[in-house]
């Protein structure tokens, strides 16, 4: 609920963007300040709104901040939970600051804070997802011989798994495509660089077709299947376990489910 | 590789394999420095689940189902009438590599069943991870097993291309092995263990000294043993995994609830359930020895012999020892709050650090994630509101269980069904 005396800070959506609003609230002394994405602004009768635009010397000024008065462990707590995409978590965000930078001791630990713990939870539910995505990812080689993947994860996981990705794949071209945000990595060999493609209208990310995929592609997803299937003992079925640790939302993309 | 012959062979022999549980792909040290393929560096990673909840992180295959050997428990035993297969080395290497590029695998996980001799088996798997180490650059994870009475110079090989090496003790009693593998002895599955054991000592000395000295098996040793097969009790069983942790520093020890896959009348028959909560206990006691700092005669003694099913071991231990308790939560060190039922070592930790700033009441316990249905008898924290009478253990445990709903149920409490 916004309030006449308050005050909406709206930003592009990035970590930095964020930072920079921090940077603005600290240099006007503002209170009562709400940060919110672009693309989630509610018009409002109440307050004031003001577009604040990026600016990488502030965010920077900012993270040297927090540097000083949070541990490696808080910081990366503070950009996962971010990742979140969460609506407000803007506002966790900086109440967790706020608490940090007015301390004298570091607060991470401090898990009956319920900002503290809300931040190390939503933190640690992006970090789920980013530990899902570098399961669930399934290359395909294209017919250009590049290994393609598409997914969908419920946070924006992408930077978080790119090193993960370029160490492991040094020695072939892979693009991870996020279709939900419409962006994705590609590795030329050499660097990983953010792309965004414009995928034929007769692409469906769910099959394998020839059209666009090699032919021993569908070959090696078989024998995964098979594979599958054979290493399951069926006298220990439990079905409530497998759907626990892959989620129906994920079966889509997951090769082995689309038998 | 031609697709249809692998096909079938693939089938064949994941099938023979998946009665081998380990899965386990985390604790290596091999990086990806050379521009190759793969990397095995910390955690490890379940690319899927099959449909029995059970993780899927390495390519699980035999080398061969072949067997000479006659083992009861054994699917593979040369007297049971099934389809026999076995891979050529390219196609292993083949599908290792085509399926960690996709994504799909942490590695390979090699066993084989006894062909000719061990020594002829053993160098055969050896020539797989040689291979894809040497020939693919492959820096994915790599398990091999250990094939009972392989040489040293063949075990000391394969240490130097797999991540972790095995050999399953299968029965845990001498007894038991007596009758259901009579051609097999203990010492043969020791003496490849002991060699590793003293391989990776010597590794780790010599890294001291020579930065480059070639790694070896750096996640270590595991073995497994076959639950429910041979009458053996609990206290046997983790008698026997402490015995093998302590003396050749295993870094697992699994259980595998048997399976019948046979109608030798000395094993439970076909049809018989698989003892899966019994397994799901012992893993329980497992992970209190290895992680929660109990010694395994606190929990499984001449007294105790079996776990008691309906409750978990560290409560069942609680239980028997009521005078240790309360703890508070505030004060305990962390030994002692990690022998409190419904606190697992995450809440341990969370406690130790956030008591630092404040004195802990219930509703931080629980927001933190305590299990408060059965840790609040147990605790006292910064709140009048404790548990005040005086209960015995059996009075305390039917008041827990009332309260609570177990996800086996249904395995506990057998209910005739008249309509089904």
């Amino acid at each position: 609920m916004i309030l006449p005396q308050d005050y909406t800070l709206v930003y592009d959506g990035t970590f930095d963007g964020f930072l920079t609003c921090v940077f603005h609230l600290y240099d006007l002394k503002l209170k009562q300040v709400h940060i919110q994405r672009k693309i989630h602004v509610q018009e409002s009768l109440f307050g004031t709104s003001e577009e604040v635009l990026t600016d990488l010397e502030k965010s920077d000024r900012v993270w040297k901040g927090i540097k000083k008065k949070t541990s490696a462990k808080g910081r990366s707590r503070l950009y996962y939970a971010f990742l979140s995409e969460q609506e407000q978590i803007e506002n966790l965000l900086l109440r967790y600051i706020q608490y940090a930078l007015k301390s004298t001791m570091l607060i991470d630990a401090d898990f009956a804070n319920q900002d503290v713990l809300k931040v190390t939870q939503v933190a640690k539910s992006v970090g789920r997802e980013k530990h899902r995505m570098e399961a669930f990812v399934r290359f395909r080689l294209t017919k250009d011989g590049l290994y393609f993947a598409n997914i969908e994860p419920d946070f924006d996981v992408l930077p978080l798994i790119s090193a993960h990705f370029k160490r492991r794949y040094a020695d072939q071209k892979w693009v991870i495509y996020d279709l939900k945000r419409n962006y994705g990595l590609f590795y030329d060999l050499e660097n990983v660089d953010i792309i965004n493609l414009s995928l034929p209208d007769d692409f469906d990310a769910t099959k394998t077709t020839s059209d666009f995929f090699a032919t021993e592609e569908l070959e090696f997803q078989t024998l995964w299947q098979d594979y599958f299937e054979s290493t399951n003992i069926p006298s220990r079925k439990n079905m409530k376990l497998h759907i626990q640790h892959v989620p129906k939302r994920y079966w889509k993309y997951l090769s082995e489910k689309l038998r | 590789m031609s697709f249809e012959r692998t096909q079938e062979k693939l089938k064949i022999l994941a099938d023979a394999a998946k009665y081998d549980v380990s899965c386990a792909s985390s604790g290596s040290k091999r990086s990806n420095s050379s521009k190759g393929l793969g990397d095995a560096t910390g955690m490890g990673i379940c690319h899927s689940y099959t449909e029995d909840g059970r993780c899927v992180s390495l390519l699980k295959i035999l080398l061969t189902n072949y067997c000479i050997f006659d083992c009861a428990y054994c699917v593979t035993r040369k007297s049971n009438d099934i389809k026999r297969a076995a891979f050529q080395v390219q196609e292993v290497v083949d599908l290792t590599i085509n399926f960690y590029r996709r994504n799909y695998i942490e590695g390979l996980f090699l066993s084989s069943g006894i062909f000719k001799s061990a020594d002829y088996t053993m160098e055969r798997l050896v020539a797989v991870a040689k291979k894809l180490r040497l020939e693919e650059n492959f820096h994915g994870y790599i398990h091999l097993k250990s094939i009972p009475g392989a040489s040293d110079e063949l075990m000391k090989e394969a240490g130097l291309y797999a991540d972790r090496l095995s050999v399953n003790i299968e029965i845990p009693t001498k007894e038991g092995l007596k009758l259901l593998a009579p051609e097999k002895n203990r010492e043969d599955f020791i003496k490849p263990m002991v060699k590793v054991k003293n391989e990776i000592i010597l590794y780790n000395s010599e890294k001291k000294l020579i930065k480059s000295t070639p790694k070896f098996a750096p996640a270590g040793q595991s073995t497994q043993m076959i639950i429910g097969a041979s009458g053996e009790s609990d206290q046997q069983i983790m008698w026997t995994s402490n015995y093998f942790y302590k003396k050749f520093n295993l870094k697992r020890v699994y259980y595998s609830g048997y399976i019948p896959i046979s109608y030798d009348s000395r094993l439970p028959q076909i049809g018989t359930a698989v003892p899966m909560l019994r397994e799901n206990r012992l893993y329980q006691t497992d992970w209190l020895m290895r992680f929660y700092g109990f010694e395994v005669h606190e929990i499984l003694n001449n007294d105790h012999q079996n776990l008691d099913l309906e409750v978990d071991p560290k409560l069942g231990w609680a239980l028997r020892n009521l005078e240790q308790f309360p703890v508070d939560v505030n004060k305990a060190d962390k030994r002692m709050l990690a022998r409190v039922p419904g606190l697992g070592m995450k809440s341990v930790y969370k406690i130790l650090q956030a008591r630092r700033f404040r004195n802990l009441n219930w509703e931080h316990l629980q927001k933190m994630g305590v299990a408060l249905n059965r840790a609040k008898y147990f605790l006292i924290c910064q709140s009048r509101d404790f548990e005040r009478r005086d209960l015995t253990g059996p009075q305390l445990k039917s008041l827990i269980l009332q309260n609570s709903t177990s996800k086996y149920q249904k395995i506990l409490s057998p209910q005739l069904s008249l309509f089904e």
